[in-house]
């Protein structure tokens, strides 16, 4: 496989190379076609899944905006709202507390004599890979009743949802901003000790500055991770905790209502705004590192 | 250093030895690295570690409700120690009258129905003995209302029921390996532990499948995955990067959004489906609420962590190893066979493990377009947890997947290492 076909290749190549390209070619369409069709499809004026005659002919009046309006409670329904509320508290706060507390122990696990790294590292990327369903059954178990005191319950309580999907982001934060440390010259810190500045100040002047690229995709990646997130929110909340996901899963599972297009257009819309930060973010620091521009 | 000195230990600055002082040095850098560690530790293990723990421990725990059986039956659990289920016979005066007193005990607690739902697990049936029996029980006088067990029977009938008395006896404990073995599609008789009959095994059956699908999606996603990241590693960077983007696309995007999609496309009056017909085809497939629905959704939501990993791998193989196999007269297939795929293995096996990993705890997916015979074992254990309320149960189901899971991440970090996870 070369990138080029050369000039002396033999028919038999040269159907290989088309062939294999019209493969791939197909792979890609599998990939992006069902997230693609559902923007148009979200555009539809009447409640079908499914392109209308009028919308083949591209004719204005097959289009509309109902799904948006109803999305945004123009049929009394604010349920799409409220939920999207819901979510838009409790994935920043489960960012937050993912990156602050992650980034931290990032450093601690990037010096170079930390006892029994492998081991703590593996332990902070398994919320990763348990399977959620069990993670969630834990979690309903030990939140219903902390320590075996139920005073401290925090099943069906914002906090407990915001702790819940932290757990779950911790291991992105650590996975990206460790990767970023490896490559950090730790000499820039001694440097900066050595012309008398204390720690806290080496850290937020020197270090933060350099590792910001690294800490910001681990901290888009705790975000949608919690704004993404289904299991958690059906068993450790409550009706009072109900985010965008579990109100999409709810309506997927019983009456699937048109809806849900709009909102997973403006969802596909999110993600391409973070895939775009991070893409940048990651070409940035390539930049810095003097690693070609990609 | 003195001349005077030569011969004793180095020595540093500050007249220590210089090997203690280095251990100081390096205690000190251990230390810090802890500290700057704990606070997430702790976080960790009080948020997810205590929780995985409180679930293992639900596995084994004979509780109704929050309260432990030998707490809420206190006389029954001494009584029906003596008892032999194997005698054929039902139990003597004094279980009744155990239970009797234990039953109004539980009665004002409002906890019978709880007590006959826990034992409702081990023998169908009993939770309506439980529920029948309260009110009366709660009105008897111990000391002068006897014989109870006529009491009991005049009730219900089911209270002479041998099989009954053997459920309870065997799961008067603290602790109970009733939901294990429920889990291993075993039971507990009169004579003993007995597997299930072969037909009625649902949760072997569950996970064979669940173990069987995950590897079928594993090996659809490598079989697309594998010449994609190809191309991508061999492609001009510049291009390779703007394709990746229709890789980390659908990695972004929310699972559940991309289970809608193809929700909505593979329905019978769908994208495809409609698209088939134009076709001139007359017979509509049926693309979901099947094993095949799960298949091509699964494949397409976890094919992005089989390229990426693939695609890392792929792209520090140098191009002049393959040109030179031919140029030493290998055929294409043999310099790719040969030369390029033993290469790539390490990719192979970090993409499929994860991938495996992945697909063995899916829940949403299978959920949403499985049906009934493209569920998983996670789907099972939610209904156990959220719809039949027997805790006990998920928890045990719960454990076994989390053992099979432990295990392929041991052997993950072993063959690829956890810290060289990479995303995107």
């Amino acid at each position: 496989m070369a990138s080029k076909l050369p000039p002396y290749a033999t028919t038999g190549q040269r159907i290989w190379f088309y062939t294999f390209r019209v493969l791939c070619g197909l792979v890609f369409f599998y990939l992006i076609f069902p997230i693609l069709i559902i923007i148009p499809l979200s555009f539809n004026a009447e409640n079908f899944f499914t392109f209308t005659p009028a919308m083949l002919r591209l004719d204005p009046e097959g289009y509309s905006l109902k799904h948006y309006q109803d999305f945004l409670g123009a049929n009394g329904d604010y349920s799409w709202l409220q939920a999207f509320t819901n979510s838009l508290i409790i994935a920043p706060l489960a960012t937050l507390l993912a990156v602050s507390l992650g980034t931290l122990a990032a450093i601690g696990l990037t010096q170079p004599h930390v006892p029994f790294r492998k081991q703590i590292t593996a332990l902070l990327i398994s919320p990763m890979i348990v399977p959620l369903i069990i993670t969630s059954a834990g979690m309903f178990f030990f939140y219903s009743r902390p320590f075996g005191y139920s005073e401290l319950g925090l099943q069906g309580t914002f906090a407990g949802v915001v702790l819940a999907h932290a757990a779950l982001g911790i291991p992105f934060v650590i996975i990206t901003v460790t990767a970023t440390l490896s490559s950090f010259d730790n000499s820039l810190t001694r440097a900066a000790a050595n012309m008398g500045a204390d720690p806290v100040t080496t850290f937020f002047r020197v270090q933060m500055p350099l590792i910001l690229p690294g800490v910001i995709s681990g901290g888009l990646f705790a975000f949608i991770t919690s704004f993404d997130e289904v299991v958690v929110v059906l068993l450790v909340g409550s009706a009072g905790q109900k985010t965008l996901p579990w109100q999409m899963f709810i309506g997927l599972r019983e009456q699937i209502s048109p809806t849900i297009l709009a909102v997973a257009t403006i969802l596909v819309v999110i993600s391409i705004a973070l895939l775009t930060t991070v893409e940048l973010l990651r070409r940035r620091s390539e930049r810095l590192r003097g690693m070609s521009p990609g | 250093m003195s001349d005077a000195t030569l011969d004793g230990p180095v020595l540093s600055a500050d007249g220590k030895p210089l090997k203690q002082s280095l251990n100081l040095a390096l205690r000190r850098q251990k230390i810090r690295a802890l500290i700057l560690i704990a606070p997430l530790l702790v976080f960790v293990l009080v948020t997810f570690v205590a929780p995985i723990g409180s679930m293992l421990m639900r596995s084994v725990q004979n509780t109704a409700g929050t309260d432990y059986i030998p707490d809420l039956m206190p006389n029954v659990v001494v009584a029906i120690e003596a008892w032999d289920p194997a005698s054929g016979e039902a139990p003597p005066e004094d279980v009744y009258r155990a239970m009797a007193i234990d039953m109004a005990t539980a009665f004002e607690s409002k906890s019978h129905t709880q007590l006959g739902r826990r034992f409702n697990y081990e023998a169908p049936g009993i939770s309506s003995l439980f529920r029948k029996s309260g009110r009366p029980a709660s009105s008897w006088d111990i000391e002068t209302d006897g014989p109870f067990k006529e009491k009991f029977l005049d009730i219900d009938s089911g209270w002479g029921n041998i099989e009954y008395w053997a459920a309870i006896k065997a799961n008067s404990g603290y602790y109970t390996s009733s939901y294990f073995l429920a889990a291993f599609d075993a039971q507990r008789g009169v004579d003993g532990i007995s597997m299930k009959e072969p037909d009625q095994r649902i949760y072997q059956k569950l996970m064979l499948r669940t173990l069987g699908l995950s590897l079928l999606i594993t090996f659809c996603t490598l079989a697309l995955g594998y010449p994609v990241a190809w191309l991508l590693a061999d492609l001009p960077l510049r291009t390779s990067n703007l394709l990746l983007i229709l890789v980390l696309l659908p990695f972004w995007t929310s699972l559940l959004v991309r289970t809608s999609a193809w929700k909505i496309l593979l329905q019978e009056q769908g994208v495809i489906n409609n698209f088939w017909i134009a076709l001139g085809f007359t017979e509509r497939l049926s693309l979901i609420n099947n094993q095949l629905g799960v298949i091509i959704a699964m494949t397409h939501i976890l094919l992005p962590f089989m390229i990426l990993p693939l695609y890392s791998v792929m792209k520090t193989i140098p191009p002049s190893y393959l040109r030179a196999a031919k140029s030493l007269g290998a055929s294409n297939w043999t310099a790719f066979w040969r030369v390029y795929f033993p290469q790539t293995t390490a990719g192979i096996g970090a993409g499929a493990l994860l991938v495996f990993i992945l697909a063995v705890g899916y829940f949403i997916t299978p959920e949403l377009v499985g049906g009934a015979d493209g569920t998983f074992i996670s789907n099972r254990i939610y209904f156990q947890f959220a719809v039949s309320g027997n805790w006990g149960l998920a928890a045990a189901l719960g454990t076994l997947m989390l053992v099979v899971v432990l295990i392929l991440y041991y052997v993950y970090d072993k063959l690829v290492g956890v810290d060289n996870v990479k995303l995107g």
